[in-house]
This record gives structure tokens, sequence and C-alpha cells, in this order.
């Protein structure tokens, strides 16, 4: 139950620079099941789908599905593969700790890379950063600075807040979900291994919130890329 | 307990700087790699497919169309060749109707010139017959009279006799 964190501290002899070594490994996992699913999809490519490349064709119009709900097609298509991406590498994270958790010794390995604040924060601010680049890369600095004052320049301390709430939302919402699904999840683990009759208690709601979990996985990775295409079209759309 | 409870506010190990780091390059070299690899291709292979479907149903809207005009040229080939061998029926009735007229003439002709011939024929026999019963009458009749007047009468004179008598024979029948 009382798992540390594999830390480095102080990598490097660097006083502020700290590692958690579960972080990067479950990083690299998550990163290469991804670029291996990606890429297996891809190959062989033929003008008649077939089996896997039918299944991300598919992921693409459902990335296409949310830019087209959001903005323009023609600015929107810029965005599909930070969309692809995103919502490729947040859905497998969120995976990799429905499916298990691995302890060694005291240190918690293996987990949801999203299960961490660190990092669902270091994804948000990410966007939040993209959204003004993009917005003044498509739309120029004076129209960019003209959102903050529109539909009235009152509303500039508000949109100033906004900007950072919609940061800490868009990164601690995906960051409680998960880490949430998987403090119960060691829960009922820790509850399974007590005795017999806990694991025959702990067997069927464990099932539940796995499948739960995984719900809420997919739509965690959903509203992610939802809102990222929301703050996204707010900046390069005209009409907002 | 405790522990729990550090976890459930805290999270799992706080803000690490160095995780944050390490996510946005994992994140960076992911998208790079990915839109190189993987989606790249996939959306190209997508636009190529649209672009495939498009001509493919501009060719069928094309040949659609072709199939249209060939079937009317074909329809009205067909009615040409109809009017054609029509006409080509009637022209073979007429030829036929006009032929069939021409030997009718012809035969009639030929029917004519034979009983003109014919006529022709009997009269210069007929002629020739009556010369040869003249002359042997003549000289029947000479010999005869000569047997039975015996010399009263000279030939001249019976000839011109017998003449008489068979001109008044003739001119009698």
């Amino acid at each position: 139950m009382n798992h540390e964190a594999p830390m480095w501290e102080d990598a490097f002899g660097i006083p502020w620079l700290d590692f958690n070594l579960s972080n990067l490994l479950m990083m690299f996992v998550a990163s290469l099941i991804v670029f291996i699913l990606g890429v297996a999809a891809t190959r062989n490519m033929q003008r008649n789908p077939k089996g896997f490349q039918n299944f991300m064709e598919w992921l693409i119009d459902f990335i296409k599905g949310i830019i087209g709900s959001n903005m323009d097609w023609r600015t929107g298509r810029l965005f599909l593969p930070l969309g692809l991406t995103l919502f490729g590498y947040i859905f497998v994270s969120n995976m990799l700790g429905v499916v298990t958790n691995g302890v060694v010794g005291h240190d918690l390995w293996w987990k949801s890379p999203t299960a961490d604040p660190g990092i669902t924060m270091t994804l948000a601010v990410m966007v939040i950063v993209l959204t003004h680049y993009y917005g003044i890369k498509l739309r120029g600095g004076k129209e960019y600075r003209k959102t903050f004052v529109q539909p009235l320049p009152f509303l500039l301390p508000f949109k100033i807040i906004e900007e950072f709430s919609n940061t800490l939302t868009l990164g601690l919402r995906l960051y409680g979900n998960i880490y949430a699904g998987e403090i119960l999840l060691s829960l009922l683990v820790g509850l399974a291994t007590t005795s017999i009759l806990g694991t025959l208690g702990a067997a069927i709601p464990m099932v539940a919130w796995m499948g739960f979990s995984t719900f809420i996985g997919f739509i965690q990775a959903f509203i992610f890329v939802m809102l990222t295409m929301v703050y996204m079209s707010h900046k390069v759309s005209e009409d907002h | 307990m405790q522990g729990l409870t550090t976890n459930l506010v805290l999270g799992a190990s706080g803000f690490a700087v160095g995780d944050m780091i390490a996510q946005l390059a994992f994140f960076i070299i992911l998208l790079v790699l990915l839109k190189k690899f993987a989606w790249g291709p996939l959306m190209g292979m997508m636009k190529d497919r649209e672009d495939y479907i498009a001509n493919e149903i501009e060719t069928a809207e094309k040949s659609r169309e072709e199939a249209a005009i060939q079937q009317r040229e074909a329809a009205e080939e067909l009615k040409k060749t109809r009017q054609d061998a029509q006409s080509i029926m009637e022209e073979a009735r007429k030829t036929a109707a006009q032929q069939e007229r021409d030997i009718v003439e012809s035969a009639k002709k030929e029917a004519e010139r034979i009983k003109v011939s014919a006529r022709q024929e009997i009269e210069q026999e007929r002629d020739k017959a009556v010369q040869v019963l003249k002359d042997q009458v003549a000289s029947m009749s000479v010999m005869i009279a000569s047997k039975v007047i015996e010399k009263e009468l000279s030939e001249k004179d019976q000839q011109a006799l017998i003449n008489q008598y068979i001109n008044e024979a003739g001119e009698e029948r």
C-alpha cells in the first residue's frame, strides 16, 4: 500500500533536477507502444484498407471529427497529428495503469504515467503554449491581442485568469481521474491480499472497476483532445 | 493510513522537474516520429484513396454518358438500316414489277411477230401453191384441149382462154 516512488534526486548534481524513474520508464513504454502501434498499422498500406489499417483510419476519422466540431477543417488539419498523438499517448498511458501496477520492493515502478500531476500538467502547459503559438502564427499578433479584450475590454483579467485555470483544469482533470482509478485498484488489491474472503469480495469490484477505468481512460483521452481543440479554436478561429 | 493520505493529497511523487522535461521531450519525439512514420503515410494514403474514388466516380460518369451516346447512335443506325432495307425492298419490288411487265410485253410482241411471220409464210405458200396449180392446170388444160379439140385452137388462143377462166375463178373466190 505504502509505495514509494523510485526517485533520482539531484540528478547530475543539479539541485532542482529530480527524476521519478518509474515515470521515465512508463513514458518510454507508452511512447514505444504508441509508436509501434502506429507503425504496425501503416506497414503494408493498401488502398483497400484491411484489419489494423482500418482501425487506424477509424481513429483518424474520430480525431478529425473532434477537430471538425471545433474549427474549420482548413486550419484544423494542422492539428491532426497533434490530436492523434495526444489521444494515442494518453489512452495508452491510461491503459497501462489499468492493466497492472507493478511494485518492485517498496517502489512503484509500473503505473500510468498520467497518474502523475507533473506529467499531465506538462502536457496541459504544452497544449496551452501551443494554442498561444498558433494563435499568433495563424492570426498575427494584433488579432491575438484582441482576443483578450473581446467582446468587452473589462473581461481582460478574467481572460488572463482563464488561461491559467484552463491549464490547471486540463492537466489536473486527467491526473485526478487516472490517479483515483489507480488508488481504488490498489486498495482493491490490498483487500484481495488480506484473506480468502477478501479475495472473493474484491474479485467482482475489481473486474467492474477495471472495466470502468478502461472507460474512464478512453473518456479522459477523448476529453483531453477535445479540450485541446476547443482551446485551440478559441485562439485560431476568426469567430471566437 | 498516513501514507495513503499523503499519496492521495500530494500524488505519487509530487512535482519532479526532470519528469516534466522528460515528458516534454518524449512527447515531442513521439509526435515527430509518428508524424513521419505513421500519420503522414496514412493520411497520404487516405487522400490518395479519396482522389482515387473521386476519379473512379468521374470515370464511371463519363463512361455512362459515353454508353448512352453510343446507345443512341446504335439506335439511330438500326433505324437507318431498317429504312434502307425497306427502301431496297421497295426498289426490288418495283424492279420486279417492271421486269414482269417488260417480259409480258416482249412476249406479246414476240407472239405477234411470230403470228405475222406465220401469216406471211402461209400467204407465200398459198401463192406458191396457186402458181403451181395455175401452171399445172394450164398445161393440163392444154393437154386436154389439144386432145379433145385437136388443133382447132392455137396453143396461144387456148392459153389466153384458160387465163381468162382462171382469172374469173380467182375473182370469184
